[in-house]
């Protein structure tokens, strides 16, 4: 992917990564103000998480080499992403087959919640990375990717730490990316939390069964979200009622029998 | 609290370019549309490199603003709200073309 570059003294650049940057070293002249005395500017132009994206890239690639689709599947805390999934699980029976990658600060709660449902269940504590991370990163997926039979499964649900900042920055490996929105959270969410709303192929709009109990606008939502990612697919949904579980079965099943990898970049891209 | 694990992703590029040398500044442009808080990166980044080679080295943020294109009418809109509509046309068929960055540009070496 070619990258413009624009130095302090005009001159613009356009360059191809291929993983590793480059370098060159030049003694500051014309207009760098503010550069030190006795300074050499060393041009490094490198994506600060191209170490992650390469991960995500072989997790990716692994993925496909077994016919596997992967799901990025991300919400703030408590809107309902491992109950949905329990649902989905429950109705899907096996009919498309499903490996789960639980991520959790601290607990194997979650990954216990999905034990006994046919799918199996590898479980990532974000503790062990550098004092318990607020999201999954490819290297962490990478850790457990094979304790699935990955020969055995059409789609890898990366259950996501819950959270709505942090997780929309670091590709796993995922085809398609799944957002699961509680209609508790406020109809604000998608104007303050854009970019991971604009990350997702699919809103999950959940606990619709809590709708007459709320004051809760979900027009107001709806205009909120079609503002930051036009045209987004919606799925209303109740994992308690099973209200839009079948949707979401319909949406895994398609993203298990669609096109492999959709690499990262294309999130900001696509209108 | 992801800004931790960019300043350590910053500090592995540093040290593989700097070679031993000492970093006087790091030179990093930030696109609005990435999450990333400027004034939590700044703390986070004298946190990533005390004790370390990097340790006193500035990290100069340079923040670009959000822009999309529009595909029906080519206008080129500058966001100042999370609003991805064309400014001319209102047209909802548009690609980013700014904003998205996060990318370390340069590094300054400090002479001996």
């Amino acid at each position: 992917m070619g990258r413009f570059h624009r130095h302090a003294d005009g001159t613009v650049h356009v360059h191809d990564h291929d993983g590793h940057g480059h370098t060159h070293e030049h003694r500051d002249v014309g207009d760098h103000s503010g550069y030190e005395t006795g300074a050499l500017r060393v041009d490094v132009l490198e994506e600060i998480l191209g170490e992650n994206d390469r991960t995500a890239a072989a997790n990716r690639s692994d993925l496909a080499a077994h016919g596997v689709r992967a799901v990025n599947l991300m919400s703030s805390p408590g809107a309902g992403k491992t109950t949905l999934l329990h649902a989905a699980l429950r109705r899907l029976d096996g009919g498309t087959r499903i490996g789960v990658v639980e991520g959790d600060i601290e607990t194997p709660l979650d990954a216990e919640r999905l034990q006994g449902l046919g799918a199996p269940v590898a479980l990532v504590n974000t503790a062990n990375g550098f004092g318990g991370e607020c999201h999954l990163d490819a290297s962490m997926v990478r850790s457990v990717l094979h304790d699935l039979p990955l020969g055995d499964l059409d789609v890898v649900v990366i259950e996501n730490v819950g959270n709505l900042v942090c997780p929309a920055e670091f590709d796993v490996g995922e085809d398609a990316r799944a957002l699961v929105f509680s209609v508790t959270e406020g109809e604000d969410k998608p104007l303050k939390y854009p970019v991971m709303f604009r990350a997702a192929d699919v809103v999950v709009i959940n606990k619709v069964d809590l709708l007459p109990h709320l004051d809760f606008d979900l027009g107001a939502f709806r205009a909120n979200l079609e503002a930051v990612h036009p045209g987004v697919t919606t799925i209303e949904a109740s994992a308690k009622t099973g209200e839009g579980v079948g949707a979401f079965c319909e949406w895994l099943a398609g993203v298990g029998a669609g096109p492999a990898e959709r690499a990262m970049e294309d999130r900001h891209a696509h209108p | 609290m992801h800004e931790l694990s960019i300043c350590h992703a910053i500090t592995g590029i540093c040290e593989r370019h700097a070679a031993g040398r000492p970093v006087a500044r790091v030179c990093v442009d930030i696109g609005e549309l990435r999450q990333v808080v400027p004034l939590t990166l700044t703390s986070c980044w004298e946190i990533a490199v005390r004790d370390t080679a990097l340790a006193g080295a500035v990290l100069d943020v340079n923040h670009i603003p959000a822009a999309i294109d529009c595909h029906a009418c080519g206008h080129r809109t500058v966001l100042e709200h999370p609003v991805f509509r064309c400014a001319r046309c209102g047209g909802t068929d548009t690609s980013v073309a700014g904003g998205d960055e996060l990318l370390i540009t340069s590094l300054v070496l400090q002479e001996a």
